[in-house]
């Protein structure tokens, strides 16, 4: 095929827009939000500069942009060994321990904020029943940062897991963001910079340093609005755009395409636009297939541990207590079976669903019946029914919260919690750094926790293999279970070591090493691809049959058609080989070629070609991590079908990747885990 | 469940530069047709139904449709959202109705004051654990 450049002689030219800052945060959810607010502590003294990049409005950007019904991480009164023992083993005991211990030693303190500014968390009423943030409140319990012990706060949060505490979420996000906005306007008086908060703005590559090698200076982006290229210089960065999401064919492939368990804006960014300067990459291999409520993909997790409700195979017999599957997974992923983490429960699930026992049921109104029943034993028929009353309203909000579609779901089908079981299923794969996966970039460590081999920490904390690039959640990898609080605190954690950087290179006056031209020229070229061949066919632009190039959308789903054939999605059973991901590389590497022929009609196609490219190197990365890795380490995530079994003589270890942009070449190497903590 | 715009009630914002619901879209969906002045969803396959849409309209124009994948017809869920609460209404396709109210902030919008009473950062500190305001728990 003939290359395409871009001249601008079809399509408009965007006016260029220069910035120059000292610490430049990608994204705007709950890691970027908790970097803007530590790192401006250290930075206004100092007079650095901070500046935010959201493709989106921080107010509802990132995972947490509907909200939330629960905050998955707080330690309260438990000991924080307990939480990277409770990670290593639902991680399929690979970890980063200095990395997780290093997050709950510090997450609670987020959730504290949080409060302060305005969460409502569910409290523990006198009677031992719940309140919710407005009853809590009025009847005087304290906030949480207002409690001086650790054990006293434990007393205080309705737990619906050993670690997770119930909230009032809806606003979840625009809190965390009113706080951020406020930190990057305090930032703003502080050095005088007139903009430092940016929004609708696409970053689409980083920039090396000119001079210092394997450094970061800059990155490139545009604006989806309206016509312009910003290029942003900065002596360090925090990459923190979230995961990645529709990769693999989903479930529903018609206009249920985007109701995805995790938000479907996740476009691999991170990852790829890290991979794409050499920072390493870790654990790629792991995804995530959460067993969701079926096609709503509501939120299971206080089903069971809230209200106590069990799942089953349609003939009422609890699939995790199978002995027969149980036995079978034995022998080929031995010990890890004992552990029941989230990986072996999906494979248990989809062995009754294989044998014809679906669909699988979470039995919802046996639950709520049983809770019915105490509450009426305990505090009397009327009492007990208004409890009841109030329960039925927590049922609905932990989606209403966060996963609305569900509710949705529910009255289209009739279908009321106390009375019926739902269906649920395992849903398709997503990358994640941030929930019960672990994928990501390989980071320096704290360095203070004991027992942590020197190599794994190289100066700053959460900074990756590249000088001055900084990750926090969905991007810091071999490390999950962090989730919203979690990933808060990460981007704390590492927006204070990337001002610690800052200090230390005081003299570094970033410089690109490329041609801005060149660069603008890149970002626009499916706008002017699409303009030069537009009128090539009768095909108005939504539809687009056009032998000159391939619109966004078209080249999603051949992505996705690739990566759940060939990489086991959904249509194989998660199952994959040596000689399925060979074949299936060799058509993305065609993709990826096909990737100079995107063409956009306007900015937002822009935004998507863009987003998809992301998500193409963010598939290989992971295609090429499972074929590096001979042994099936995560069962119910994926299986190598050519080596069914869970190695651990050859496999305990990290899977580190380094991508050559230049040379399209991979590198990998093995790196040996190590247990810190008993 | 994408988000759709009954187009009686949208105003379009009244002409501003852009809609609210534009404004707010975390996947950049929502565009204003400037020949109708009314808003659309021109994208619903990636429509996550967040309802920061179906929130945020000042005119309430917005409301969503189950996917036409596998969401049968007839019911639906309508938010209200306050400045600390938000009500929700819930109908069946059966006809059933059911209402609820839940918190959603306990101080007033824009009332957050991040570092009042914060301490001064301790720069001997700033490679070890801890925030500026937190010293990080040892266990």
């Amino acid at each position: 095929m003939e290359k395409e450049t871009c001249t601008f002689s079809f399509c408009e030219k965007p006016e260029v827009v220069e910035h120059e800052t000292d610490f430049l945060l990608i994204g705007g959810g709950m890691a970027a939000c908790g970097a803007a607010f530590e790192a401006t502590a250290w930075a206004n003294p100092k007079k650095i500069r901070i500046t935010m990049v959201d493709k989106a409005a921080t107010d509802r950007s990132g995972a947490v942009a509907m909200g939330l019904s629960a905050i998955n991480t707080y330690m309260g009164g438990n000991d924080i060994k307990d939480y990277v023992k409770y990670v290593r083993n639902d991680l399929m005991g690979i970890i980063r321990e200095d990395l997780v211990f290093d997050l709950g030693r510090h997450v609670d303190n987020s959730v504290h904020l949080f409060e302060e500014w305005g969460l409502p968390i569910w409290k523990k009423g006198d009677d031992g029943f719940s309140l919710d943030g407005h009853q809590a409140r009025d009847a005087g319990k304290p906030l949480l940062k207002d409690v001086e012990d650790n054990a006293e706060r434990e007393k205080l949060v309705c737990r619906s897991g050993r670690w997770q505490i119930m909230i009032n979420g809806e606003s979840y996000k625009v809190i965390v963001a009113e706080a951020a906005k406020k930190a990057l306007e305090a930032n703003r008086q502080a050095t005088g910079v007139e903009q430092n908060h940016f929004e609708r703005v696409f970053i689409t590559r980083l920039l090396l340093d000119a001079n210092k090698p394997n450094t970061i200076a800059g990155a490139i982006g545009f604006s989806v609005r309206e016509n312009k290229v910003y290029i942003f210089r900065a002596k360090a960065m925090l990459l923190v755009p979230g995961g990645c999401v529709n990769v693999f064919r989903p479930r529903s492939v018609g206009e249920g395409m985007g109701r995805t368990w995790f938000p479907v804006w996740n476009s691999g960014s991170g990852y790829a636009m890290g991979a794409q300067v050499g920072a390493e990459l870790v654990q790629m291999e792991n995804r995530f297939v959460p067993a969701r409520f079926k096609d709503g993909y509501g939120p299971v997790g206080a089903w069971f541990l809230f209200f106590k409700a069990k799942a089953t195979d349609s003939y009422g017999d609890d699939y995790c207590a199978n002995q027969e599957y149980i036995e079978d997974a034995k022998k080929k992923y031995g010990k890890y079976v004992d552990a029941m983490g989230t990986t072996i429960r999906n494979h248990l699930m989809m062995e009754a669903m294989i044998r014809g026992k679906g669909p699988i049921l979470m039995n919802t109104h046996t639950a709520m019946q049983a809770m019915g029943q105490t509450f009426k034993e305990k505090l009397g028929e009327k009492e007990g029914a208004k409890k009841l009353k109030h329960l039925e309203a927590e049922a609905w909000e932990d989606f209403l919260d966060m996963t609305i579609g569900q509710a949705g779901m529910w009255a289209a089908n009739n279908i009321e919690p106390d009375k019926t079981p739902s269906e649920i299923i395992p849903s398709e794969p997503y990358f994640l750094g941030s929930h019960a996966g672990c994928a990501g970039f390989w980071v320096s460590g704290p360095g203070d926790i004991p027992g942590a081999p020197a190599e794994w920490s190289w100066g700053y904390n959460r900074m990756s293999t590249v000088n001055g690039l900084f990750m926090a959640g969905d991007t810091c990898g071999a490390s999950g279970h962090k989730f919203s609080s979690g990933s808060h605190a990460e981007g704390r954690i590492a927006g204070k070591a990337a001002i610690a950087y800052i200090l230390d290179n005081a003299d570094f006056t970033p410089t690109l090493k490329e041609n801005v031209d060149d660069l603008v020229a890149e970002i626009y070229l499916p706008r002017e691809i699409y303009e030069k061949y537009k009128n090539y066919s009768t095909s108005p632009h939504h539809i687009s049959v056009n032998p000159h190039f391939i619109k966004p959308d078209q080249f999603q789903k051949r992505l996705m058609k690739i990566a759940d054939e060939y990489f086991g999605g959904v249509s194989t059973w998660f199952k994959t080989s040596k000689t399925m991901i060979e074949e299936g590389l060799r058509r993305l590497q065609l993709l990826k070629e096909d990737a100079s022929r995107l063409a956009a009609s306007n900015l937002h196609e822009l935004l998507r070609c863009w987003e998809n490219y992301h998500r193409v190197i963010t598939a290989e990365a992971h295609a090429r991590h499972v074929l590096f890795r001979e042994e099936s380490r995560y069962p119910g995530y994926y299986y190598r079908a050519d080596y069914d079994l869970i190695d651990d003589d050859n496999w305990k270890c990290f899977t580190v990747s380094k991508y050559d942009a230049e040379a399209d070449k991979w590198e990998f190497r093995k790196v040996p885990y190590v247990q810190l903590f008993d | 469940m994408p988000s759709f715009v009954i187009t009686e009630k949208c105003d379009g914002c009244k002409g501003q530069e852009r809609t609210a619901c534009q404004y707010i879209c975390p996947h950049d969906l929502m565009v204003l047709d400037r020949d109708r002045m009314k808003a659309y969803n021109q994208e619903p396959e990636q429509c996550w139904e967040c309802y920061n849409c179906v929130k945020i309209c000042p005119q309430q124009a917005i409301e969503v449709r189950g996917y036409a994948d596998y969401i049968p017809l007839g019911g639906n869920v309508i938010p209200l959202r306050g400045t600390d609460s938000i009500m929700w209404t819930i109908k069946f396709r059966n006809g059933v109705l059911k209402r609820f109210k839940f918190p959603i902030r306990l101080t007033p919008e824009g009332s957050i004051d991040p570092y009042k009473g914060a301490p001064e950062p301790d720069y001997s500190k700033i490679k070890g654990p801890g925030y500026f305001n937190y010293e990080a728990r040892t266990q």
